[in-house]
């Protein structure tokens, strides 16, 4: 009973933490010191990420080959733009429909890295052991993943996956053919997720799974049992108590989660490029860079405008999450 | 930024090696570095454009012979591994130019060359083909027409080094062929003859099949390996000239002389290894190896895959033979055989040197020199010394140098980012739906008309 008490009076006093009364009085070695810390990141910030995204906004509104000087680039007005949703669709929207893909797969994932959490949380023996074994993953760029998977696992020839499987050989690497599609009405191809990008979707699982566990554990620590304890007492079951006590209690984690999640999908390259870009597999990350990176590689133009697309996916993700995010804090 | 589009192996990344396996790994690997900065957000803007590190691989020393009245010279060199690194040394020595090595990465260095070749050094390291004629056009490289008058080189040598406007701007050094790869102890065991024309090259599959043999191995992990069959089906359905305009971007992929090499490659697809577009060039080599599959349309630089302690027998076991004629017109008359070679800064800081250089790089004497030290290619010039060859280099030696037309690869012949981002995904699509190719050619056609080729 006591401990149930206690419970309730600090969830009474919780939002009275957050008004904390804001000192003006800075003295001048402060606001020297402060000025400092934070223009010096702030001035990296924009010369390293907003003039080079600005320029990237220039760029794609030209035509450059970055071989000729850059005063030689030509404006070109919005063709790059039009070049890239008419005559390059088959890049961009299968691109953009596998980082959608991603989205909404890494948050089931997330899902499941929760759940391992809070099944790990209740001190079951072995707990560590587990906890390890979800984790180590986690330590591999998504890289080495790719490269982990795409010997030991898909190989068609010598893959685990393929050893283990009691029918024929799988193609997990190259198999473009659809899991699932469906027609857009401005587009004259189906749109769909590939076999090879629904396996690359597993080792992504593999990694992501793990990581999001480890937050959740520890934010799991921080929920006080006492909570836990009050609802048993208060007669609520499993289900309700996670429901209604444990996942609300964590939601600075769950803010941090989804973040990471949708950021992990979104800039998705690493593990599609060591695959090597499979035809079905193509994110964003990778049509940008094909178009910028190589030797001839100049087209400059249309890889901007493809980097913007990415850039205002993020950006409308960004704001999304700024404005959530600070509407929250003020009813709070 | 080493992020690789995926491309063809240059010569100078495997030879016809005898002397154990290369692998790039490390080269792959070294593609996260970039991918984690350009995948944040994709706010680069100009990836790739840093300035080549012409300071990253240290300064050889210049070649201390006396030089004559020409001066020295420097060399911008993607020849960064051990070995090729000693033996381009030893060849520029042979040359008796005073010349300054500048040695770079080689993935670095052609990642980077579009800005590297604005400020180079006299004489650079690069490829013929496409990718030297595409410079040339731009003219940011130097006419060497001169140069080929004192050279003892082919007329395949000499096509392949020619511009557009009909000069040359480049000198061949060293090249391997691709041909159809077989084992000799298999046809021997099975009595297997050498196909030449196209019924023969289907019946021995047929034959193949029947013993329970898949008569092709078939890999397209990259993209690149199966442009080797578009090419050498191409030029045997419609010769070499229609390879040189189709690649330049002269005739539409919709014409019925395009449609036709993809219905003869139907012919053959029945006799493919299944799924070829996940596999990689290596597996599919094993399956060689193994006696698992007959034939292996690839370059001679298939022998590297094997272990030279352990695997020696499967090496002296690999021959191979050129692809089979399909039109009698064109008979067996062009070869596809990617050639490293030099090119000249457009305007060099000693012309004379950067030619004498030139010359000299372009002649026995060098790459004897650096054959010594490198025993893995075959030597563009004539009269270079070939007694150290094995049979697969002497054999690639003969057909190459008797080849009337030598096409230098899809991704050398042609715009690269063209190469990769349109007609190799055609291509994979095409092997993992053959049905599909009129639209798949439709799409190829429209995005064509967006590469502006030189």
């Amino acid at each position: 009973m006591s401990a149930s008490l206690r419970a309730e009076s600090e969830l009474m006093a919780a939002p009275r933490k957050g008004r904390r009364r804001r000192s003006t009085a800075l003295t001048k070695s402060d606001k020297i010191w402060l000025s400092l810390m934070v223009g010096i990141p702030a001035t990296i910030h924009i010369l390293l990420v907003w003039i080079p995204a600005l320029a990237t906004v220039v760029l794609s509104f030209m035509e450059w080959d970055n071989l000729l000087p850059i005063g030689e680039a030509q404006p070109v007005g919005f063709r790059n733009y039009w070049v890239i949703f008419t005559i390059f669709d088959t890049n961009l929207f299968p691109a953009m429909f596998n980082n959608f893909m991603l989205v909404a797969f890494l948050f089931v994932c997330s899902a499941v890295g929760m759940l391992f959490a809070y099944l790990l949380d209740k001190n079951i023996r072995g707990s560590a052991i587990y906890q390890s074994i979800y984790y180590f993953p986690v330590v591999l760029s998504l890289a080495v993943v790719g490269f982990i998977w795409k010997s030991t696992m898909f190989s068609r020839d010598s893959g685990l996956l393929n050893t283990l499987w009691p029918g024929g050989r799988i193609d997990f690497v190259g198999d473009s053919t659809k899991v699932f599609q469906f027609d857009l009405p401005f587009l004259d191809f189906p749109l769909g997720l590939s076999r090879n990008f629904a396996a690359l979707l597993l080792a992504m699982a593999w990694r992501h799974i793990g990581y999001v566990m480890v937050l959740y554990l520890a934010g799991l620590k921080a929920v006080d049992p006492g909570l836990r304890e009050a609802s048993a007492i208060d007669g609520a079951n499993e289900v309700q108590t996670f429901r209604n006590v444990v996942f609300p209690s964590l939601k600075p984690i769950n803010v941090v989660v989804a973040v990471i999640t949708v950021i992990e999908a979104l800039r998705a390259y690493d593990i599609v490029a060591a695959l090597n870009e499979q035809r079905g597999t193509e994110v964003m990350g990778t049509i940008v860079t094909n178009a910028l990176v190589g030797e001839g590689g100049g087209r400059v133009g249309i890889g901007s405008a493809y980097g913007v697309v990415l850039l205002l996916l993020c950006l409308a993700f960004i704001i999304w999450y700024v404005t959530n995010h600070y509407r929250e804090g003020e009813k709070a | 930024m080493t992020a690789q589009t995926p491309g063809s192996p240059s010569p100078s990344e495997f030879g016809i090696s005898l002397f154990g396996r290369r692998r790039f790994i490390a080269g792959a690997a070294g593609a996260t570095g970039a991918a984690a900065v350009l995948a944040a957000c994709g706010s680069d803007d100009d990836g790739g454009a840093s300035s080549p590190a012409t300071d990253a691989a240290g300064d050889d020393p210049p070649a201390t012979e006396p030089s004559g009245d020409v001066g020295s010279t420097t060399f911008g060199s993607n020849y960064s591994d051990e070995k090729p690194r000693a033996g381009m040394a030893a060849a520029i020595e042979a040359t008796g130019v005073a010349t300054e090595i500048n040695t770079i990465d080689h993935n670095s260095y052609q990642e980077n060359f579009n800005t590297y070749v604005q400020q180079p050094d006299d004489v650079l390291a690069w490829f013929a083909g496409y990718r030297m004629r595409a410079f040339a056009a731009k003219g940011v490289v130097g006419d060497i027409s001169d140069v080929w008058a004192d050279l003892d080189q082919s007329e395949g040598f000499k096509n392949a080094s020619t511009g557009r406007d009909g000069k040359q701007y480049f000198v061949p050094f060293y090249f391997y062929a691709w041909g159809v790869h077989y084992r000799k102890s298999l046809f021997e065991e099975k009595g297997y003859e050498i196909p030449t024309d196209w019924a023969g090259f289907i019946a021995l599959c047929e034959q193949m099949e029947a013993d329970g043999i898949t008569p092709i191995s078939a890999a397209n992990d990259g993209g690149w390996p199966q442009m080797g069959m578009f090419d050498m089906i191409n030029m045997r359905t419609n010769g070499y000239d229609f390879h040189v305009s189709l690649m330049g971007g002269s005739e539409s992929w919709t014409d019925d002389r395009v449609k036709q090499v993809f219905t003869n490659w139907m012919d053959l697809l029945p006799f493919y290894q299944p799924d070829a577009n996940g596999r990689e060039w290596q597996a599919a080599a094993n399956s060689l190896g193994a006696k698992e599959t007959g034939m292996y349309l690839i370059g001679n630089f298939l022998t590297s895959n094997f272990d030279a302690e352990t695997q020696q027998d499967i090496i002296d076991d690999i021959d191979f033979f050129p692809f089979p004629e399909i039109d009698p017109a064109y008979g067996q008359d062009a070869i596809e055989a990617p050639i490293d070679g030099f090119m000249m800064a457009a305007s060099p800081a000693n012309e004379d040197g950067a030619k004498a250089l030139l010359r000299g790089l372009g002649s026995a004497d060098a790459i004897n020199a650096y054959i010594a030290v490198d025993p893995s290619v075959v030597a563009a010039a004539n009269g270079a010394d070939t007694a150290s060859y094995n049979a697969l280099q002497q054999k690639a030696s003969d057909l190459v140098g008797s080849a009337k037309f030598i096409s230098q690869f899809l991704d050398r012949d042609t715009d690269p980012a063209f190469a990769s981002e349109v007609v190799g995904k055609a291509i994979a699509d095409f092997l993992s739906d053959p049905g599909s190719i009129d639209g798949l050619l439709a799409t190829v056609e429209e995005q064509k008309a967006t590469f502006t080729f030189e």
